[in-house]
């Protein structure tokens, strides 16, 4: 496979397609929300998340972006709704490793962990890109610091 | 004439792109190329000149001032301008904020009664246009806050043209600055500058020219085309980076406050006053980038030796195939107008692919050797404007070839299918 077909796998075109959580929703719990943009391109994600308890019970998003963008916070719901706090964070540590990696392909344990996600691997080759893949997380960790303040 | 193949003078252009492929590089409108010639010129300069520019006694400083006042001449010379009328600038950005942040010490009385000509109050009004690269608006936003004057702005069309029907009704009696662009970084739209000259000069008005993407493509002579200031740059014309021009009339540079304060600008400085040397060292604070004014020297002779007539119409060919093939493309829309001999643009064409997004079809492109912008271009109103959030561009320069241009085009054919068909299984 070339750099180019590693990137843009099947399962992440899909998810580009499909979008899994588009579209802002109302849940119970107490929500967080955040909006990124990436200065390069224009992005733009807007995040909301619902933690009841220590659970993460529903992320929803709207914005537009690049397959890559598109398709990364698309797994990035399949991944996060309905765990907890603390599971939620490893996942997300575990993707910005993945990101951090060069392209090297994850070992078994994080293959597991990420999922979809871990189609992601090919994108670390081009760090112009990685921010693209990103853009959706970093609103997840901005949309939970909300959460917290939300609590205070 | 027909331009000659000067592919050779550009030794990058030799190197592999990604996967060993040829690299077919079409991002000459973000920042072009240097040949040999200004390479060696920097290179020379620095082995056997370097000095302090502009004092001391000894001959490395004599030498380093006589390169760099020689760079000035020429470039000024290839605008059609006096040296006296060029001040260098760190880019062309830095060159429109200047002429901005000097308006805006005069209108808070820096620079004495003959200042006074510049100085906005409340209720005047600055003009821009929706085409605008974030350069030359945003400082003119900035600008009006602090002086509690009014922006208003020249509407574009749905091709990228501006829309001159209302043009005395937006330039008219409260209008003190008109700043609008020469030739469109993202529709390579070239606006007609007398027109809006003529409106700005009957009611008085300063022009402000963004002549960043003209100056590489086209012949210009500032004083024919009657502005008062333009700004450009050198690493859009073969030039390195770190180093661009402002170009003013000369009384109006005599006049305009300076806004940036340091070493070698003054006739005198006391603990509490200073007066001002005569322009253009009065805008020139602090050390200046002197290597790479030898180089921006250069890359004008370099173009001025390839002669701008043809030059000129070398980039018009290539503007003609560029964007008579991407509008033939199925799911590619060109953003502005077609071009052709009625209505000339500048080389470059920026794209919307139904379906795809710029950054992903530049990764496509890339794949193939082929380096391409991707994003708003610093124009986020104008492609609001245009209906779409960003774009691909593909721009060109003295050594693009029909077969870079052909060969882009191919590729930009195939992206589409490319995503239609899901990627790689």
């Amino acid at each position: 496979m070339s750099g180019l077909e590693q990137m843009y796998q099947q399962v992440i075109i899909d998810h580009a397609r499909e979008r899994h959580g588009h579209g802002l929703a109302d849940s119970p719990g107490r929500m967080g929300e955040s909006f990124q943009v990436n200065p390069v391109c224009g992005d733009e994600v807007r995040l909301r998340v619902a933690v009841e308890g220590d659970r993460i019970a529903s992320v929803t998003w709207e914005g537009h972006g690049c397959s890559i963008s598109q398709a990364s916070v698309s797994v990035l719901h399949d991944l996060i709704e309905g765990r907890t706090l603390h599971d939620a964070s490893e996942v997300a540590a575990a993707f910005r490793a993945l990101m951090d990696a060069r392209g090297e392909p994850p070992d078994s344990t994080t293959e597991n962990l990420l999922g979809d996600g871990a189609a992601f691997a090919g994108v670390g080759r081009y760090p112009a890109r990685i921010k693209c893949a990103l853009l959706g997380w970093m609103a997840l960790k901005d949309a939970l610091i909300q959460v917290e303040k939300e609590k205070t | 004439m027909t331009l000659p193949d000067v592919r050779g003078d550009f030794p990058i252009l030799t190197r592999q792109a990604r996967g060993g492929r040829r690299l077919n590089y079409l991002d000459s409108a973000a920042t072009s190329h240097q040949p040999e010639q200004v390479l060696e010129a920097q290179d020379e300069f620095i082995r056997e000149h370097y000095g302090a520019v502009g004092r001391g006694a000894h001959l490395l400083a004599e030498e380093a001032t006589e390169a760099v006042d020689s760079a000035r001449r020429d470039i000024a010379r290839f605008v059609g301008a006096d040296a006296g009328e060029i001040v260098w600038a760190a880019n062309a950005t830095s060159a429109i904020n200047l002429v901005a942040a000097g308006i805006g010490a005069a209108s808070q009385g820096i620079g004495g009664v003959e200042a006074g000509r510049f100085a906005l109050a409340e209720g005047d009004e600055i003009v821009v246009t929706q085409t605008e690269h974030h350069a030359n608006l945003i400082p003119w936003q900035i600008l009006a806050r602090r002086a509690g004057a009014a922006l208003r702005w020249i509407p574009l069309d749905n091709d990228g043209r501006l829309g001159l029907d209302d043009l005395a009704g937006i330039v008219g009696e409260r209008t003190k600055v008109v700043a609008f662009q020469h030739a469109s970084n993202v529709t390579g739209v070239i606006h007609p500058v007398s027109t809006i000259v003529e409106r700005a000069h009957a009611v008085g008005a300063l022009t402000v020219l963004d002549a960043c993407q003209s100056v590489p493509h086209l012949p210009i002579d500032f004083p024919a085309l009657g502005v008062d200031f333009a700004a450009f740059s050198a690493h859009k014309m073969l030039g390195p980076t770190g180093i661009g021009a402002l170009y003013g009339r000369r009384e109006l540079l005599d006049t305009l406050p300076p806004a940036v304060y340091g070493g070698s600008t003054v006739k005198t400085v006391t603990m509490t006053e200073t007066t001002w040397l005569d322009a253009p060292a009065k805008f020139e604070a602090g050390s200046q980038p002197v290597v790479q004014a030898v180089g921006f020297g250069a890359a004008v002779r370099y173009l001025s030796d390839l002669g701008r007539e043809d030059t000129e119409t070398r980039d018009r060919d290539l503007a003609e195939r560029l964007r008579r093939g991407v509008s033939s493309i199925e799911g590619v829309r060109l953003l502005g107008p077609i071009g052709g001999a009625d209505e000339p643009v500048i080389g470059l064409a920026a794209v919307h692919v139904e379906g795809v997004h710029p950054h992903d079809v530049g990764q496509v492109l890339d794949d193939a050797g082929i380096a391409v912008r991707v994003g708003h271009h610093c124009a986020q109103p104008l492609h609001v404007r245009l209906g779409v959030p960003s774009s691909t561009r593909a721009s060109t320069q003295v050594y693009t070839t029909d077969d870079d241009i052909d060969e882009f085009l191919e590729a930009l054919d195939g992206v589409r299918g490319f995503f239609k068909a899901g990627g790689s299984s």
